[in-house]
């Protein structure tokens, strides 16, 4: 037995060094696939006007025009009399922070309530809180428009960060999930202290709980960042538009697109979000894994 | 203390409670009455009974966004389901780089609708489009991506994919959850690797999948934006004209409030139903662990 185990061993390792490198190959190939089309966005962008239509295509530009990035932020400005790009940039900041600040609140106070205190009909409404996720947006989106309609708020930020506040079932759920891992004893000792229920959540459990907040703040972030039907609804006055609604604008504005300055003004729309996902990678899988998504 | 407790929780879940009525129980309710009238947002609601439900079972162009948008489905949620699987299962792999692999990945899905529906306009132009090239180097000649009926369904199907980022974060955190002693022990029992995947990861990570699978139907029947960028109209010959870009456009183009809210509950009832079909279907080979 100890005999053969030796050899066993030195095999075994082998065949885990080959598949590392299989492994490797296989990722790098793939995500060549998945990052062509970007990296192409990005070549694109530093391209004269003129080579951007050529056959074959051109991937390396004859010479690299920075400015481009200057121009599509300064795209339109004479003529609107602002830059309208910094105008989006500044819109989409504000409804996303609102709104990520509105999730994280509401979200983990909520969630706190479904896992960690007792009361009547809390797991019932639950269940229809789970359920709730089965409801299409469309369905809801007349009414919805009605109501934003008769409070004034068509044509405001207001419809697109105000219901971050009242929470939502898929982030309820993803912390209820993380929240139920803390064991109750920490709660019960420090309620045997004389701590409320409100200095449990914020000293004890919302600290515990920063990795699954971390991924409420993140799907918040990308969902208020990207969005684009909210916006296109909501929002009337060009000034009012968020990037990705501003967007459109390089699209379709004087016939002919500007494909270099809109790929360029997208990299500039991409940029703070792969910064942000590359640093918060890691916290961020983790979140999803010990809130037990399942 | 029985009774302070229930005071507190409900005080603390207040802002779903409220988030539940005004968001979601309010306007399901009202978009079923607003079905049953005459509405444009500048003059109030006027009952017509059933007359939006009768004309929706004639429209021709809801049955054609509603096989549009199914065809959608069919294709994109099982396509994107494998891939985000297998990337994910990729992605739990122990090596170097992890990091800068997970965020390459993860890329797409962080680029705006519109960014990515005009990126994908261009790479598969069939002028001076990426894609054609790469068939051309093969001496394959592309079909016509953005022009057929039929290609340009599948185009958006393929687009779907680059974007199964969310999804395979998912799958990712489930795997990192299965027991590292289950695998040691089929590796004593001789399992190799597609056993061990057959038999311990795709079991143990079964109730992720019917979650995203289910979470994937309720999304892509809602598929809006990326069409609405690169096809306007619908074009060609409305086979990308979707359910949801036919409701905008009956709400917010036509004013017609009522019947996009008689489109609304059509929509809510099939999603009802596919989710139905779709636990049902997997029930009976989900592995759920004891709690």
């Amino acid at each position: 037995m100890s005999l053969s185990n030796q050899p066993l061993s030195q095999s075994h390792r082998s065949e885990k060094q080959f598949k590392i490198v299989a492994a490797h190959v296989v990722l790098v190939l793939l995500s060549v696939l998945f990052v062509l089309p970007l990296i192409w966005m990005l070549s694109t962008a530093v391209k004269p006007i003129g080579e951007t239509m050529t056959t074959p295509p051109k991937w390396i530009p004859s010479q690299f025009l920075w400015s481009n990035f200057g121009d599509a932020i300064a795209y339109d400005s004479k003529e609107l009399g602002y830059i309208p790009f910094l105008v989006y940039a500044r819109n989409t900041i504000i409804v996303t922070i609102l709104a990520v600040g509105g999730a994280v609140l509401s979200n983990s106070i909520v969630a706190y309530s479904f896992a960690r205190i007792k009361w009547p009909g809390r797991d019932t409404f639950f269940a229809v809180t789970l359920a709730t996720m089965m409801v299409p947006f469309p369905v809801t989106m007349v009414p919805t428009f009605a109501l934003f309609k008769w409070l004034g708020w068509v044509g405001t930020f207001k419809p697109l960060w105000v219901p971050a506040f009242f929470a939502s079932a898929f982030s309820i759920f993803l912390l209820r999930q993380f929240y139920r891992t803390i064991p109750m004893e920490l709660s019960e000792a420090a309620k045997i202290d004389g701590c409320s229920e409100f200095r449990i959540f914020t000293d004890i459990i919302a600290p515990l709980s920063r990795p699954a907040l971390m991924v409420v703040a993140l799907f918040t972030f990308m969902g208020s960042w990207n969005d684009f039907l909210g916006p296109l609804i909501y929002l009337v006055d060009q000034k009012t538009f968020t990037l990705s609604l501003g967007l459109q604008a390089y699209q379709s504005q004087h016939g002919g697109t500007q494909w270099n300055l809109l790929m360029a003004a997208s990299c500039l729309v991409i940029l703070p979000v792969v910064v942000v996902f590359f640093f918060a990678q890691k916290v961020f899988i983790q979140g999803i894994a010990t809130s037990g998504l399942k | 203390m029985k009774k302070r407790d229930a005071r507190v929780g409900i005080l603390f879940a207040m802002p779903w409670i409220l988030g539940f009525l005004i968001f979601l129980a309010y306007p399901l309710i009202a978009s079923l009455l607003y079905s049953f009238t005459n509405f444009s947002i500048l003059r109030p609601p006027k009952f017509i009974g059933v007359q939006n439900f009768n004309e929706l079972f004639h429209d021709q162009v809801f049955y054609t966004t509603l096989k549009n948008t199914l065809l959608y489905v069919a294709g994109a949620v099982p396509l994107s389901t494998v891939v985000a699987i297998g990337l994910a299962m990729l992605l739990n792999t122990k090596v170097k780089g992890m990091a800068v692999y997970r965020t390459l990945f993860f890329l797409p899905t962080l680029v705006p609708m519109v960014a990515l529906g005009t990126l994908f306009l261009w790479v598969f132009n069939g002028d001076y489009g990426l894609l054609n090239e790469a068939f051309h180097k093969v001496h394959v000649s592309p079909p016509n991506w953005l022009g057929d009926p039929t290609w340009a369904k599948w185009t958006l199907i393929l687009i779907s994919i680059w974007g199964c980022g969310q999804a395979m974060v998912i799958y990712l955190a489930g795997l990192q959850d299965v027991p590292v002693s289950l695998y040691e022990a089929a590796e004593l029992d001789g399992a190799k690797a597609w056993a061990k995947t057959k038999h311990v990861t795709l079991p143990m990570i079964s109730p992720v999948i019917v979650f995203n699978v289910v979470m994937g139907i309720i999304g892509s029947l809602q598929v809006f934006a990326v069409p609405y960028v690169m096809f306007p109209g619908g074009a060609p010959a409305r086979s990308t004209y979707f359910y949801t870009s036919y409701l905008y456009d009956n709400a917010f183009q036509y004013q017609r409030m009522g019947y996009a809210s008689a489109m609304g509950w059509v929509l809510f009832l099939i999603t009802l139903a596919l989710t139905m079909v779709a636990l049902k279907l997997t029930d009976k080979h989900v592995h759920y662990e004891a709690n």
